[in-house]
C-alpha cells in the first residue's frame, strides 16, 4: 500500500469506527465518547501549535474559554440561536488568539510558556471578575430550548454524539490536509529549525502567528461546542487545569501526529474516569502520567508507533 | 476609619505578605538562577510546608510554642529533602531541559497536591501561633491645627505578625551570608556562572543542583510555616504563592536575589494597599498582565542573560 | 554592475570589533571567495549581508537597494540564498521535502518537484529523495544544504564552508558544480579548503581581525606577503 492509501485507510477507518460506535455503544460510554471527541478536537487544535510548530503554550484554556464564553454569553444575553452563537465563539477565539500571538510570539521557549500562562490566568480572573455575567465558578446552564441548532436538539444524546463526531471529523480532516500542504510543511520546518526556515525566506513570525490563530480558533470551536453540547458554561474551563490538559493529552498521544491527540484524550479520559470512581484525588493520575511521559516516552504513544512501525505516520 | 489609619493597617498587612513572599520568591529565584529551570511545583512545596507544620504541631502536646518551634526546624528540612529527591529522580534524568522540566514539575505539582488531598483531606486547618499579643496602634490627626494622638478602632497588629517580619528578615540575611560569604555559596555561584567550567574544576554539579533545588523548596516551606498561624493550611493554598513568586521573580530580574527581595517588598506592600482601592481580583488581573508584558517587552533584561 | 556592496560595515560584540569598517563590492556573475583565519569575522560578515546579524553601523546594498534595515526573510526573497556553516537541515522531514521547502519560494505546483529533482541531481543525492534528512551522513547533509541553496535559484548564493566534511570525490564534484553555476549565479564562498578557493574563485577577499586585509585574483592573493603572514603561513 502506498503511504497515501495507508493514511486514508487509517484515519478513515477511525472515523468510520467512531461513526458506527454512535449506534452501538451503551449510553454511558456513548456520552463519554461524545465528550472525548470534543476534547480531542481541542487537543488537535493544541497540537497544531505544540506538535507541529514547536511552540509550547501553557495558556490554551484562554482560547477554549473564549469560544465557550463567546458562544454562551451570546446565547444567554443576546438571545442568539446556536448557529450565530457558535460563530461568535469562533470569532472571539480567533481575536483573542491573534492578540495573544502578537504579544507572546515576541518571546520564545520558557518565556513563551510563562507569558501564555499569565495571559490565560488573567483571562480566568477576568471571568471571575465579571461574575455578574459569567456567574464565576458556579457557571450557568444553557436550557434545552437554547440548544436547538438548525432544528436539531443538541441535548438529545444521539444528536449530541453525531454533532461531536462532525466537529472531530472536520478537525481531523483539516489537520491531515494541513500537514500535507506546503503550509503544514513550513510549520514543521519552523519546529525543526526556525533559523533555517527564516533563511529560506519564510516570514517565520507570520507563520507562527497563523499557527497560533488556527490553533486558538480550533480550540475555541471545541470550547463553544462543549458548552453547547453539554449545556454548561463555567470558569473551570478557563482555569490552568484546562491549559494543562491538552498538553497532557497531546504528550501522551504523541505530539506532531494527527491521531495522537485523540489517542491521548481517550486514554487520559478513561484513566481519570476510572480513578475518580476510587478517589477524589483523580488529578494524581494526570501528575504521574506527566512525569512518566517526560521521563520515558517524550514521543507519546503515536510517536512510538511512528518510531517503531511506520515512519510515514502523519 | 479614615484613609490614613487604613493605609497604615494595609501597609502592616502588606509587610507580612512581603516578608513571606520574599522568602518564597527567593527560593524560586535561587533555583532559576543556579539551575536555569523554572520550578512550577514551587507553590506545592509551600503548601506542603503549611500542611506538615499543622501535622508536626498536632503531634506535640503542651505549649503551642513547643510544637511550632519544632515545625520551624523540622518541616523545611523534610520538604527540602523531598525536593532534592525529586530533583535526583526526575529532573536529573531529563538533563534539566528547560521545557521538559516545566512539564515534569507540573506533574510533580499535581502529585504533591493530590497526595495531600488523599492524606490530609480537603479541610483547612489552623495552627496556633506561639505568641500572639494584640497591639493597638496610635494615629495622629490634626484638630484645629494641633497634632492629636488617638487610637483608631481596628488599627492594630499582633506580636506574631511582627515576629514573622523579623524572622523573614533574619532568614534572608542568612541566605545572603551563605551565598556571598560561604564556600558552598561560592560553589553555587560558580555553577551558576558556568556549569561546564564548574564541572571541569571538579565541582559536583549534580549534587549542587539537588542541594539548590532542596534549598529553594525549604525556603518556601519555611515561609509557609511562618504564615500558617495567620492563614490556615489547605491543600490548594499553593496556587497564589506560586503566581506571586513568579511575578516577583520576573519583575525583580530572574536569578537576582536582591532584585527579588526588592520586588517582593514592592509587590507585597502594593498588594495590601492596592486591595484597599481595587478588588483583589482586579489587582491580580493587572499584576498577571504586567508580568506578561514585562516578559514580552523586556525579555532579554528580565529573563536573565543566556550563557554564551 | 555591483550585485552586493557594503560601506563601513561594522559589528561589535561586547565592545570588541568582530567586523570593522568593511567596504565590499561583489559584481554580478563573479565567484568570490572570502577567506581568513578562524575568528576573522567571515561568518559575522555574511550574517550581516543576509540579515541574520544586525550591523552596529554601516550599510548593505543589494542590487541597488539599501537593505541594511530589511528583515532576513525579505532579503532572501530579493534573491539571496544562504547555506549554513553548521548543517541545519530539517531533520524530521524527507530529503525531498527539505529541498521543496526551498524551491517553493520561487515555484509552484509541478515545477517544485522538477526543481527538487534537479537540485538533488546537481549535488548527487537524487537517490535519497524519501530518506529522512536527519538520517543522512554528515557529508550528505552538507550536500543537502547546498541543494537547498540551489533550489532557491538565487541571484546571490552565499555558501558558508560548504566543503567541510566532504570526501575528496565530493569536493571535486563540488568544484565542478560551482564552475557550472558561475554562468548564472553570483557566488560568495566562505572556504578553508585552499584548493577549492584557488580553482573556483575569480576574486578572493581576505578578512583578518574583522578588516579586509587584501583583495585580488587567486594568483595575486597567493603571492601577497601580508596574506601569507596572516593566513596562509599558519596553514589555514
Amino acid at each position: 500500500m502506498s503511504d497515501t492509501a495507508k493514511t486514508v485507510a487509517l484515519h478513515g477507518g477511525l472515523l468510520a469506527l467512531l461513526f458506527a460506535l454512535g449506534f452501538l455503544l451503551p449510553a454511558y460510554h456513548h456520552g463519554n465518547l461524545a465528550r472525548i471527541m470534543v476534547l480531542a478536537s481541542y487537543a488537535i487544535g493544541y497540537n497544531i501549535l505544540f506538535g507541529y510548530t514547536g511552540l509550547l503554550s501553557l495558556g490554551h484554556a484562554l482560547f477554549f474559554a473564549a469560544g465557550m464564553y463567546g458562544m454562551g454569553l451570546a446565547v444567554q444575553y443576546l438571545g442568539l440561536s446556536p448557529g450565530p452563537a457558535l460563530t461568535a465563539g469562533l470569532v472571539a477565539g480567533a481575536i483573542v488568539a491573534g492578540a495573544v500571538g502578537l504579544l507572546a510570539l515576541r518571546t520564545a521557549g520558557v518565556a513563551f510558556m510563562i507569558v501564555t500562562l499569565m495571559f490565560a490566568q488573567a483571562g480566568y480572573l477576568t471571568v471571575l471578575y465579571f461574575g455578574a455575567f459569567t456567574r464565576g465558578d458556579e457557571g450557568f446552564v444553557l436550557q434545552q430550548a437554547q440548544r436547538v441548532l438548525w432544528g436539531i436538539d443538541l441535548s438529545d444524546p444521539v444528536h449530541r454524539y453525531f454533532a461531536a463526531f462532525a466537529l472531530f471529523a472536520t478537525c481531523l480532516a483539516a489537520v491531515l490536509w494541513m500537514v500535507h500542504r506546503p503550509f503544514g510543511k513550513v510549520l514543521i520546518a519552523i519546529r525543526e529549525n526556525e533559523d533555517r526556515a527564516r533563511m529560506l525566506g519564510y516570514d517565520v513570525f507570520a507563520y507562527k502567528l497563523a499557527a497560533v490563530i488556527l490553533s486558538g480558533t480550533i480550540s475555541a470551536a471545541a470550547g463553544a461546542a462543549y458548552g453547547l453540547l453539554f449545556g454548561y458554561v463555567g470558569a473551570t474551563f478557563a482555569s490552568v487545569q484546562y491549559s494543562i490538559f491538552p498538553l497532557l493529552w497531546v504528550l501522551l498521544g504523541g505530539a506532531g501526529t494527527v491521531l495522537g491527540p485523540f489517542i491521548g484524550t481517550l486514554f487520559m479520559f478513561y484513566l481519570i474516569d476510572l480513578s475518580s470512581g476510587i478517589t477524589t484525588a483523580y488529578m494524581l493520575i494526570a501528575g504521574v502520567v506527566l512525569v512518566l511521559l517526560t521521563l520515558f516516552a517524550p514521543q507519546g504513544l503515536a510517536g512510538e508507533l511512528r518510531k517503531r512501525i511506520w515512519r510515514g505516520l502523519p | 476609619m479614615d484613609i490614613g489609619p487604613y493605609l497604615l493597617l494595609a501597609s502592616l498587612e502588606g509587610a507580612v505578605t512581603a516578608a513571606v513572599l520574599a522568602l518564597t520568591a527567593v527560593g524560586l529565584s535561587l533555583v532559576f538562577g543556579v539551575m536555569r529551570v523554572v520550578n512550577v511545583a514551587h507553590g506545592e512545596f509551600f503548601m506542603l510546608g503549611a500542611v506538615l507544620a499543622w501535622w508536626v504541631t498536632s503531634l506535640v502536646a503542651g505549649h503551642a510554642a513547643l510544637g511550632f518551634v519544632l515545625a520551624l526546624l523540622v518541616v523545611p528540612v523534610m520538604v527540602g529533602a523531598l525536593a532534592a529527591l525529586a530533583d535526583m529522580t526526575i529532573l536529573k534524568r531529563i538533563a534539566y531541559d528547560p521545557e521538559r522540566t516545566i512539564v515534569a514539575t507540573i506533574g510533580i505539582l499535581y502529585i504533591i497536591q493530590q497526595v495531600t488531598l488523599m492524606t490530609y483531606g480537603p479541610d483547612a486547618r489552623p495552627v496556633e501561633p506561639p505568641f500572639n499579643t494584640r497591639l493597638a496602634l496610635p494615629w495622629i490627626e490634626f484638630v484645629d491645627g494641633k497634632p492629636h494622638i488617638y487610637w483608631p478602632w481596628g488599627l492594630s497588629t499582633t506580636t506574631y505578625k511582627l515576629g514573622v517580619i523579623a524572622a523573614a528578615v533574619l532568614v534572608l540575611i542568612g541566605v545572603w551570608l551563605v551565598m556571598a560569604k560561604s564556600r558552598i555559596g561560592l560553589i553555587m555561584r560558580a555553577t551558576q556562572l558556568d556549569r561546564d567550567m564548574a564541572l571541569a574544576f571538579g565541582i559536583p554539579v549534580e549534587r549542587v543542583y539537588a542541594l539548590v533545588f532542596g534549598l529553594g523548596a525549604a525556603l518556601a516551606a519555611l515561609a509557609a510555616v511562618l504564615i500558617v498561624p495567620i492563614q490556615q493550611a489547605h491543600y490548594l493554598m499553593g496556587g497564589d504563592p506560586l503566581l506571586l513568586s513568579f511575578i516577583v521573580v520576573i519583575i525583580g530580574g530572574l536569578g537576582s536575589l536582591p532584585g527579588t527581595v526588592v520586588a517582593a517588598i514592592l509587590i507585597g506592600l502594593s498588594d495590601g494597599i492596592i486591595s484597599v482601592f481595587f478588588s483583589p481580583t482586579l489587582a491580580k488581573i493587572l499584576a498577571t498582565l504586567l508580568v506578561a508584558l514585562v516578559l514580552v517587552f523586556r525579555p532579554q533584561g528580565l529573563f536573565g542573560v543566556r550563557r554564551a | 554592475m555591483m550585485l552586493m556592496s557594503t560601506r563601513g560595515l561594522t559589528r561589535q560584540f561586547a565592545g570588541l570589533h568582530a567586523v570593522e569598517d568593511v567596504d565590499f563590492d561583489l559584481p554580478q556573475g563573479q565567484v568570490r571567495a572570502l577567506i581568513g583565519p578562524n575568528g576573522a569575522g567571515k561568518t559575522t560578515f555574511v550574517g550581516m549581508l543576509c540579515g541574520r546579524i544586525a550591523p552596529t553601523s554601516g550599510t548593505v546594498v543589494f542590487d541597488g537597494q539599501d537593505i541594511s534595515r530589511l528583515a532576513a526573510h525579505k532579503r532572501i526573497n530579493l534573491g539571496m540564498a544562504y547555506t549554513f556553516q553548521i548543517t541545519s537541515v530539517f531533520a524530521n522531514l524527507s530529503v525531498a521535502e527539505n529541498v521543496a521547502l526551498a524551491a517553493r519560494r520561487r515555484r509552484h505546483g509541478g515545477a517544485v518537484q522538477d526543481a527538487v529533482v534537479r537540485a538533488l541531481q546537481q549535488v548527487g543525492l537524487q537517490d535519497r529523495l524519501a530518506q529522512n534528512a536527519g538520517d543522512l551522513s554528515y557529508g550528505h547533509q552538507r550536500l543537502l544544504e547546498i541543494a537547498m541553496g540551489l533550489a532557491q535559484h538565487p541571484r546571490l548564493l552565499i555558501l558558508d564552508e560548504p566543503t567541510q566534511g566532504l570526501t575528496d570525490s565530493e569536493i571535486a564534484a563540488f568544484k565542478a558544480l560551482v564552475r557550472g553555476l558561475a554562468d548564472t549565479t553570483t557566488i560568495l564562498l566562505i572556504e578553508h579548503n585552499m584548493s577549492v578557493v584557488m580553482e573556483t574563485a575569480d576574486v578572493i577577499t581576505v578578512l583578518n581581525s574583522g578588516r579586509v586585509l587584501a583583495e585580488g585574483s587567486p594568483q595575486a592573493i597567493h603571492a601577497d606577503p601580508a596574506v601569507q603572514r596572516a593566513y596562509l603561513g599558519t596553514g589555514g
